[in-house]
């Protein structure tokens, strides 16, 4: 469904702070793939995210999605297909507007705007029921601001907003790294239950190779911006983490250099 | 007494200006843009205004004219920073310094005078009571048309840009259609402050528009300070916006009656804006010193 060929991004090109984040990703990505992206800091996850959501021009290579070249789509256009959920819990969602607003901007992603209600009568109860199914104690609070509830509450926000309007493929760029173990675990469920629900397609990034390995049917390894490690159904599902490190020296000869990753067995 | 007898002026002065505040308001506060085009656009409304009424058109189709014509100034310094990439405080002087010249063609020259013994007027400094009627009147419209277009899907997604643009994109929000149409009302509405204005005072000057950002932000962050336990209902702030201005000109009044120097206004106004708008930020120095107190007390329980 998606189709990454020979993506290359560099930053500040021709610039001491030169930096390839991406240096030629080839990847395709079939209908109900749930698949998981490890790799050390400066890897070029978040990058390869960002190139397929359009929040930069990509220097080389084309993105296809589901037949249709998006390659020059504008962010805010290709938006339309994608469901986001950002590693910081302030990005995904708009502070100074009520929960139930929020809702319904992401209600409207994939739709013209218009002069018609930004939130209409009968959407209110389609909300109370969506955040009553999910459990997040937020079904009797829908008026109040988005800028008060907690980090985990608003990245379980950003879940729900993520899932509305049928996303072709779902984006989680750490979504649970900010938060406390808890609730990391929480939004971590509701993910799965939201991927399951959906059928989505999903690409999650994640520092925790626990997590790597039980979510998902396909696990990605990056590193210097390149993927070096694709594996998925069943051989994946009997991977361990000194697999995972051990093949992450053997390909790179390097030690898996993260702190983060290796604590966080 | 001279200060009581010029109360009733101070009250429609205020409450024309409250309409430029509210323009204001939206670039400022819901666009987080700080937009500078206003101190141009003011007098662009008031030229073209004064203009037409001058030729002898009718008051009304001049003021519609006017609110067109800060449109087009909004969608300038729109373009200057969305299209072209110029920051937004440059994009707005830029534009300023353009309509300057353009504000003197309209005009044809420096000032421009207008005669309500002679001339059809809307609102003048002769009927100061009809002026508060007719002034209050258009606010209390433009209040319902605002209400009613920010509680629209592309009012929120212009809500949303000013309050997350990134989260906005992600959500398929064209932010910077949304920052440009956001201008372009703004200064609609200052353009039909600007046109009150001139008629009002009986003239249009090329130097009308100077410092008048700050005039509005006075406005704007008086109206919150006073009606910030009157809630967060959007209209009640924007009333509470043109409160601020009436405050203003009550204020600036008096200080007139009791001989203040009028040279040294601008300096005052420049002075208190500058104390309101510190007041947040040292606010918030003061407490997050104090959070990171409580959190290494908690670290170290």
């Amino acid at each position: 469904m998606l189709e990454l060929k020979g993506i290359k991004k560099t930053f500040n090109q021709g610039t001491p702070n030169q930096k390839v984040a991406l240096g030629g990703i080839d990847l395709t990505i079939k209908e109900g793939d749930f698949i998981t992206v490890i790799g050390g800091n400066g890897a070029g996850k978040s990058t390869l995210l960002n190139a397929i959501a359009g929040v930069w021009k990509i220097d080389e290579g084309s993105i296809v999605l589901d037949g249709e070249d998006i390659t020059r789509l504008p962010e805010h256009k290709r938006a339309k297909f994608l469901g986001r959920v950002f590693q910081n819990p302030s990005t995904g969602t708009a502070a100074d507007m009520q929960i139930i607003e929020n809702l319904a901007l992401a209600a409207r992603r994939n739709k013209k705007r218009g002069l018609g209600w930004g939130v209409k009568a009968k959407e209110k109860e389609e909300y109370k029921e969506l955040l009553t199914r999910f459990d997040l104690g937020l079904e009797n609070r829908m008026g109040q601001k988005v800028g008060t509830l907690s980090g985990g509450q608003r990245q379980a926000l950003t879940l729900l907003m993520a899932s509305l309007s049928n996303p072709k493929l779902l984006l989680l760029d750490e979504h649970t790294a900010a938060l406390d173990p808890k609730t990391a675990k929480k939004v971590l469920t509701l993910t799965d239950e939201i991927i399951e629900r959906d059928k989505l397609t999903a690409i999650m990034i994640t520092h925790n190779m626990n997590d790597a390995i039980t979510h998902g049917n396909r696990l990605i390894m990056m590193d210097s911006g390149k993927v070096i490690f694709d594996v998925e159904g069943e051989e994946k599902k009997k991977l361990t983490i000194s697999d995972l490190l051990e093949k992450f020296e053997k390909i790179t000869g390097e030690e898996m250099a993260s702190d983060k990753m290796i604590l966080s067995k | 007494m001279e200060i009581i007898s010029a109360m009733p002026g101070a009250l429609a002065q205020g409450l024309i200006w409250g309409i430029m505040a509210i323009g204001l308001y939206i670039t400022y506060k819901i666009l987080d843009f700080a937009d500078l085009t206003v101190d141009g656009s003011l007098c662009t409304g008031a030229a073209v205004c004064a203009v037409l009424i001058a030729a002898g058109a009718n008051p009304w189709l001049a003021i519609l004219a006017a609110f067109f014509a800060g449109a087009i100034a909004g969608l300038i310094t729109g373009l200057l920073h969305t299209l072209l990439g110029i920051p937004a405080i440059l994009s707005g002087i830029l534009t300023q310094l353009m309509l300057w010249s353009i504000n003197l063609k309209i005009l044809g020259k420096a000032n421009l005078s207008l005669n309500p013994r002679v001339m059809n007027l809307a609102v003048s400094m002769l009927e100061t009571w009809k002026t508060v009627a007719v002034v209050a009147a258009v606010l209390a419209a433009l209040i319902a048309v605002l209400y009613w277009f920010f509680g629209t899907e592309i009012g929120s997604s212009i809500r949303a840009t000013g309050s997350n643009p990134e989260m906005c994109r992600s959500q398929g929000i064209n932010t910077e259609l949304n920052k440009v149409i956001a201008l372009m009302l703004s200064n609609a509405i200052v353009a039909l402050s600007g046109a009150f204005l001139a008629q009002y005072q009986g003239f249009a000057d090329i130097n009308m528009g100077r410092g008048a950002i700050v005039i509005g932000l006075a406005a704007v962050i008086v109206g919150l300070a006073v009606f910030s336990k009157a809630g967060k209902n959007f209209a009640v702030r924007l009333i509470g916006v043109v409160v601020g201005s009436i405050i203003y000109y009550v204020v600036y009044q008096t200080v007139i009656g009791l001989g203040l120097d009028k040279d040294l206004l601008k300096l005052f106004s420049a002075l208190v804006v500058a104390v309101f708008l510190a007041v947040p930020h040292w606010k918030n120095k003061f407490a997050s010193v104090k959070k990171t107190e409580k959190k290494s007390e908690d670290g170290n329980a």
